[in-house]
């Protein structure tokens, strides 16, 4: 593993991208090789780990959060890859059940789901942790967390409507890139049910350590869920108007981000 | 509606439409599973098939299978298709239309004068009872070129974009990657980065960091900013040196919307490009991308199968006179095409499709993580590409699109395929390249020093 990055490697601190990685011939250095096939390793690893949704439920109870466990139409981690509307939806044992909770009113209800990278989800309960401690203390009424593998965005109407919250937040694994294998993404809708589009959606994304830390997310998703509240609405009319006097990274709302990106929002 | 059947030893096979026909003869796909209309076993497929290869070729002239009423891009296949293109091939059925693509006499100037005749559908068609082997040696005799700085898609040779993206649009990180495939031989496609915000002030920032780079080294080559159509439009008219003009577009009028697009607001783009005249060796200034799936998950797939719409949005580019076209193969995720071997069957019909109705297509060879699919995967079908002849291919640093979250071809990749099939950059790429010491005429790269000009 002898071979050099290319002379031009101290631009490498300009961004993170794969560059200078020098050549053998013209192909990659073994070592590059490698550490590319160690990534893609872990990023397979996010989206075919199992759920630990035990863990999870301890972590939330522990930090005196009650929660509920559902699940979506989707049985395998397979069908849910190839059919995301089963993912939309709960299965109907899941909806008696939500059914026969006979849910008073609240404000808000929270949803985590491992999606498309189990090893995200390790990053919900951190939020919904902070998030709910900072929302109490302002009057909110808040549903007992709601956990369902193998979920999508979408899920949220339902779930929503059936507990009788003015929002829906979900939280869930985006789809791991290489160098973010535990990406979170959080979506929340103001008056979820039937007929909610990804227009009505507001999200935040690569929420991860490395990324978009927890604790700054936390913070995002505390101003939007206050305007959402105090408006009345959600999606695309909903900004975060923050941007231009805290430092937010950019990249992480995405609001900010180009059509590409939509087609694979859940 | 004409009805369609096939009985293999006394079992009958029946087939509503001309659309079903085509989706139940479509190889197996997850995303045509999901919309409901593949077949639900082989043998239905093959079925379907036994149908298709005997249907005239002038029955997809006669029944649209998206009503002319309800749909521009019907429209547009219909009001542009040539009677004269067509008359060659006019008598021939699909199975009869794939072995005249085949005969040896079929060579590019036959194959380019009956582009015009042929109609997505017919393509997508023969494409459906082609084997791989077929769909690669028919792409391979098929040279489609476009000009704008430099010549692309001429046989012998391979050019790539460099893809730059940053997460944040950082200039400085954007001209790193840049820099980084220039010293790999590679931007001769173009040098085209996605913007993590698509606004105008962003878009204008980036062609110009783009353009200088370009004009301060003098390379014959071009910039983009993949952002929005609009957003390319509000540049130009706010004075940006827009060279090359990108949009995203699909097989039908609903796609489209969806995507904020229509035919109107594409020929206003060329338009305002053209009147820029910024090429120097030709005038296409169109870029486009496409995938199948896209139809389906804007939810206007009209009850077609997702590679039959695939090739209707060639005909969309084809008459704007793109100088690239490419379908982001892989991008669009596993409930669409599930693994590897689906991934590099859709990119040889896409590429095959693209050439043989005229369009100079390139091909993002690419997946994403929670695809059964992997970097060996897109050896395979880069290969299978380079054989069939296709005009150009992404280069992103290391393979790892650090924006858009998924894996494409490196630059490194491109130079494996160049070396392997012998294949060169653009002619005028090539000599840019030679004069500035960074490949030699045995197409190998030469080491550049970190005093080389285009490093300071």
């Amino acid at each position: 593993m002898s071979k050099p990055a290319d002379p031009w490697h101290d631009f490498k601190s300009l961004t993170a991208a794969r560059i200078a990685l020098g050549r053998a011939g013209g192909s990659l250095p073994t070592r590059e090789l490698l550490d590319f096939g160690l990534s893609q390793a872990r990023a397979r690893d996010a989206v075919l780990a199992p759920f630990d949704a035990h863990s999870l439920i301890e972590q939330l109870n522990s930090a005196g959060l009650d929660t509920i466990s559902l699940n979506s139409d989707a049985s395998s981690r397979e069908e849910y890859l190839r059919r995301p509307d089963l993912g939309r939806r709960l299965n109907s044992q899941s909806r008696d059940e939500l059914a026969s909770l006979n849910s008073p009113s609240r404000d808000l209800c929270l949803i985590i789901s491992d999606g498309l990278s189990s090893h995200a989800a390790v990053h919900a309960g951190e939020v919904v942790t902070a998030l709910t401690s900072l929302l109490k203390d302002e009057g909110w009424s808040i549903a007992p967390v709601v956990i369902i593998p193998f979920a999508r965005v979408a899920i949220q109407d339902e779930v929503g409507e059936g507990l009788k919250s003015a929002i829906s937040l979900i939280l869930l694994g985006e789809r791991p890139g290489l160098g973010s294998p535990d990406s979170l993404g959080a979506y929340f809708v103001y008056g979820p049910g039937p007929g909610r589009t990804d227009a009505d959606r507001n999200c935040i994304s690569n929420i991860r350590p490395s990324g978009l830390p927890p604790a700054a997310a936390v913070m995002a998703l505390h101003y939007l869920l206050n305007a959402a509240r105090h408006r009345r609405i959600s999606g695309i009319s909903l900004k975060d108007e923050r941007l231009l006097s805290d430092q937010v990274d950019l990249a992480s709302l995405d609001m900010q981000t180009p059509a590409a990106t939509d087609t694979f929002r859940d | 509606m004409t009805s369609y059947c096939h009985t293999f030893g006394g079992r009958t096979f029946v087939f509503e439409d001309m659309a079903t026909v085509l989706a139940k003869a479509s190889p197996r796909r997850s995303g045509d599973e999901l919309a409901g209309l593949a077949a639900t076993c082989d043998e239905e497929r093959m079925a379907a098939r036994f149908v298709l290869a005997d249907v005239p070729l002038q029955t997809f002239l006669n029944e649209p299978i998206i009503p002319y009423d309800s749909d521009e891009v019907t429209r547009l296949i219909c009001d542009t298709h040539s009677p004269a293109a067509f008359e060659p091939i006019r008598s021939l059925t699909v199975g009869e239309l794939r072995e005249w693509l085949l005969d040896y006499e079929t060579d590019t100037i036959r194959l380019t004068a009956v582009a015009q005749g042929l109609t997505p559908e017919m393509v997508a068609a023969v494409s459906k009872i082609m084997r791989n082997q077929d769909l690669i040696l028919v792409a391979s005799k098929c040279q489609v070129t476009s000009k704008f700085r430099n010549t692309l898609g001429l046989s012998g040779r391979l050019a790539v974009r460099i893809q730059p993206n940053h997460p944040t649009d950082d200039p400085a990180g954007i001209a790193a990657s840049i820099l980084d495939g220039l010293c790999y031989a590679c931007g001769d496609a173009v040098i085209g980065v996605n913007p993590a915000t698509d606004n105008v002030d962003n878009t204008i920032r980036l062609i110009q960091l783009i353009g200088d780079l370009i004009e301060r080294f003098a390379i014959p080559t071009q910039s983009c900013v993949l952002a929005h159509v609009t957003t390319s439009l509000r540049a130009m008219e706010r004075g940006a040196p827009v060279d090359l003009v990108f949009q995203s577009i699909a097989g039908t009028e609903g796609a489209n919307k969806s995507f904020g697009i229509d035919l109107k607001l594409l020929a206003e783009a060329q338009d305002a490009a053209l009147a820029l005249r910024r090429g120097t060796v030709g005038d296409n200034v169109m870029y486009f991308e496409t995938g199948q799936g896209s139809c389906l998950s804007a939810g206007a797939n009209c009850g077609v199968d997702q590679q039959t719409l695939e090739a209707r949005a060639y005909a969309v580019a084809r008459y704007f006179r793109p100088l690239l076209v490419n379908s982001v193969v892989g991008f669009i995720g596993p409930e669409y095409l599930y693994d590897g071997k689906q991934i590099i069957r859709a990119g040889l019909e896409d590429h095959f499709c693209a050439k043989v109705l005229g369009v100079p297509m390139g091909c993002d060879v690419c997946y994403t993580n929670h695809s059964e699919a992997d970097q060996d995967d897109m050896d395979t079908l880069l290969s299978l590409l380079g054989i069939a002849g296709c005009n150009f291919i992404m280069g992103v640093p290391g393979a790892d699109d650090i924006m858009l979250n998924y894996q494409s071809t490196s630059f490194h990749d491109s130079h494996y395929l160049r070396q392997t099939l012998g294949l060169r950059p653009a002619p005028e790429f090539e000599e840019w390249l030679l004069r500035n010491g960074i490949m030699d005429e045995q197409l190998r790269l030469k080491p550049v020093s970190r005093g080389h000009r285009l490093l300071q």
